[in-house]
């Protein structure tokens, strides 16, 4: 299944939509953190885990989603966020960690939430699978349509969820996408240091089709991505889908990637400018098309990120709210 | 004694704890289809411990689902579940399991709520059986009652006897938040543990009715002393109560009922009331249940306190197999006897 130009269009926006953001908040993220870096200080504190490169596998599934789907990311959300249609300004608010954010400030970075668009993320390692397979089951028992999607890093392969929950939801035939990003590395270790048998040939284990997309061609992806998913959607139960995509910064900013050899990180190949050319060349859209769709989205961004650095930080004492359902509640209260 | 015994009507049978829970569970799916029950041998087995008995043949295989030994994996798919409309109910038949799925329950079922600023609720209520008694060493004969209880965005519910037993799991299911419902097994009404404990079997009605949670109830009134307890230690404190009431003192017996809300207004009432305090728990002693009510009491009024206070509970050791040794870190009747003489014979 190959994508339709508007398709190709959309895939294009949403990787450099990502790939600005990204840019935008790399900028803000050391703002207050020279010269002397400290991770709670400036604008933007916390962890920061970018999806630089890494773009192509979230446009190329979440192209084939619809309202009724779930997504779930893990620590490494923003492309996926953002192609699977996450409320940018509310997203770009979450990380100042302001009022307006997705989830008031309570979430940050890693933990983005738009129930919206049914996608939420965790910072904890293969987290995705289970709550992911869960919607999954709750589409297939409330008889409603849809699949749920859990995109899980390389080294999401080795957690226990995994094999669990391949093993549920192959039993079950729920309608699943296991998505494994192997951008080669968990943090310093490389997959070929830390696995032994791929994700995609596990796939044999569960009795369920498992593909392995090289490239990080967000077009071939697009492709198996519709195979898997199609897959789910007949009702014949999960599939495995590993992508090979780069990543192209460190694990978070400020690791500096020193375990890498430098011939391997010059040969890395930035997907956007290839993907940007390809079509160009196949006339896809025009030089004048571009950048106007580039200008657009730069907007977008700039907007997004402007909206969350002049919101209201939200009180103190809103940090006791929203423990539980139904009311304030907190220690004070109980 | 004094329970607040319920209007039973004429409907009221004599329950275990198990059947009464189960009662509540099949009433509430009867009326929510969105209520399913999914865990280790629930369906066919009806539950290690008889808590989904005919639940399946009712229900189909589709709401009371056998799953593999997989807790992390299940836990994680019923949260998900959660998220997306349905009402799981996980059994996990013992606490000790807890530490394989940990994860799925404290970092992320427990705060999807919160994380998500409120978008997303996880209306689950995990049926968990804790405790020892019964031989069964230090791997199955937990209580980890605090070590749930620490964690934000997760009630505990702990109930003593069938009519709460029924009441609060009707309460869970009716919440949307995260509960787990906790059952000593000596007090479920196991025929393979002897039901050692007839205390905890009650009447209880046939129409579904709801406690709420953070009220504490009071079992017997009494004015020297204050026992405090839940769950089993609910029972040694009656015993306790009965053999002090001979030598004509007269205790208060106290039961949490839910240890997370806690009901520290009925704490501080009691104790004002006796002035001496007793607090009777199987989990572990440090950083526990009998310190967080000791804190309520330091916290809100230390004054209120004639003597120092007590604590029954397991002194911070592994439940010992051999039963001289496990008797030595069990609470019981006696214990809390001898507590509640040190504490009348002391002041502060």
């Amino acid at each position: 299944m190959n994508p339709t130009p508007k398709q190709r269009i959309w895939m294009y926006e949403a990787m450099l939509k990502s790939r600005l953001f990204d840019e935008a908040v790399f900028a803000a993220y050391w703002e207050g953190k020279k010269p002397l870096f400290h991770m709670g200080k400036g604008p933007l504190p916390g962890e920061m885990h970018q999806s630089f490169g890494q773009e192509p596998t979230a446009v190329g599934v979440c192209a084939h989603l619809g309202p009724d789907d779930a997504v779930g990311a893990g620590h490494r959300p923003h492309h996926v966020a953002i192609a699977r249609g996450v409320d940018l300004k509310r997203m770009a608010a979450e990380l100042f960690g302001k009022k307006t954010g997705l989830s008031g400030g309570r979430g940050g970075h890693m933990h983005l939430y738009d129930n919206r668009v049914n996608f939420f993320s965790s910072g904890i390692i293969a987290e995705g699978m289970g709550p992911g397979a869960g919607m999954a089951l709750a589409r297939k028992m409330q008889k409603k349509p849809g699949i749920a999607v859990a995109f899980n890093g390389d080294g999401a392969v080795n957690q226990g969820a995994f094999h669990e929950v391949m093993n549920m939801a192959a039993l079950w035939k729920l309608p699943f996408i296991c998505v494994i990003e192997d951008n080669k590395y968990a943090v310093s270790v490389t997959t070929r240091e830390s696995t032994v048998v791929q994700a995609w040939q596990r796939a044999a284990a569960y009795d369920c089709p498992g593909e392995y997309v090289k490239g990080n061609d967000p077009d071939l992806i697009f492709a198996a991505a519709g195979r898997a998913i199609q897959h789910a959607r007949d009702g014949k139960g999960p599939a495995i889908l590993e992508l090979e995509t780069e990543r192209l910064h460190g694990h978070f900013i400020g690791d500096s990637a020193g375990y890498r050899a430098k011939e391997e990180v010059a040969a890395q190949q930035d997907p956007l400018p290839l993907y940007r050319k390809r079509l160009l060349d196949e006339q896809v859209l025009s030089a004048a098309d571009l950048a106007s769709l580039e200008s657009q989205v730069k907007q977008e961004v700039g907007a997004a990120m402007e909206y969350g650095r002049e919101s209201e930080y939200p009180a103190p004492q809103e940090a006791l709210e929203r423990v539980f359902a139904r009311g304030p509640t907190g220690r004070a209260k109980i | 004694m004094t329970q607040q015994a319920p209007d039973t009507g004429g409907s009221a049978r004599t329950l275990t704890m198990a059947r009464a829970g189960r009662e509540a569970v099949i009433a509430e799916m009867r009326k929510d289809p969105n209520i399913f029950v999914i865990g280790e041998d629930v369906a066919k087995l009806g539950g290690v411990f008889g808590t989904t008995v005919g639940m399946a043949e009712e229900f189909g295989a589709g709401r009371v689902i056998d799953t593999p030994i997989s807790e992390t994996g299940f836990i994680g798919i019923a949260t998900g579940a959660a998220m997306a409309g349905m009402r799981p109910i996980v059994e996990i038949a013992f606490v000790d399991f807890i530490g394989v799925c940990f994860n799925a329950i404290f970092n992320f079922a427990a705060k999807t709520h919160y994380m998500s600023g409120g978008q997303f609720k996880v209306p689950m209520t995990l049926m968990i059986g804790y405790g020892g008694g019964y031989n069964d060493a230090a791997q199955h004969s937990q209580c980890l009652v605090a070590t749930l209880a620490h964690v934000p965005g997760i009630r505990i519910v702990t109930p003593a006897d069938a009519y709460d037993a029924k009441g609060l799991m009707h309460s869970c299911l009716q919440d949307d938040n995260l509960t787990i419902w906790m059952v000593h097994k000596a007090i479920w009404g196991l025929g393979w543990l002897g039901t050692a404990i007839k205390t905890a079997m009650a009447t209880v009605p046939e129409e579904p009715y709801a406690i709420p949670f953070g009220k504490a109830r009071i079992w017997r009134e009494g004015n020297d002393v204050t026992l405090v307890g839940y769950g089993i230690t609910v029972h040694h404190a009656l015993q306790a109560a009965e053999k002090l009431a001979a030598e004509g003192i007269s205790a208060e017996v106290l039961d949490l009922r839910t240890i997370v809300p806690m009901d520290r207004e009925a704490i501080m009432k009691s104790v004002r009331k006796t002035g001496r305090v007793v607090v009777a728990d199987e989990d572990y002693m440090n950083c526990g249940v009998t310190a967080e009510v000791l804190a309520t009491i330091a916290e809100r009024d230390p004054r209120v306190l004639t003597a120092p206070a007590i604590r029954v509970a397991n002194p911070d050791i592994p439940v010992p197999f051999s039963r001289p040794m496990e008797n030595f870190a069990l609470p019981d009747a006696d214990k809390i006897v001898a507590a509640a003489k040190t504490t009348l014979q002391s002041s502060c």
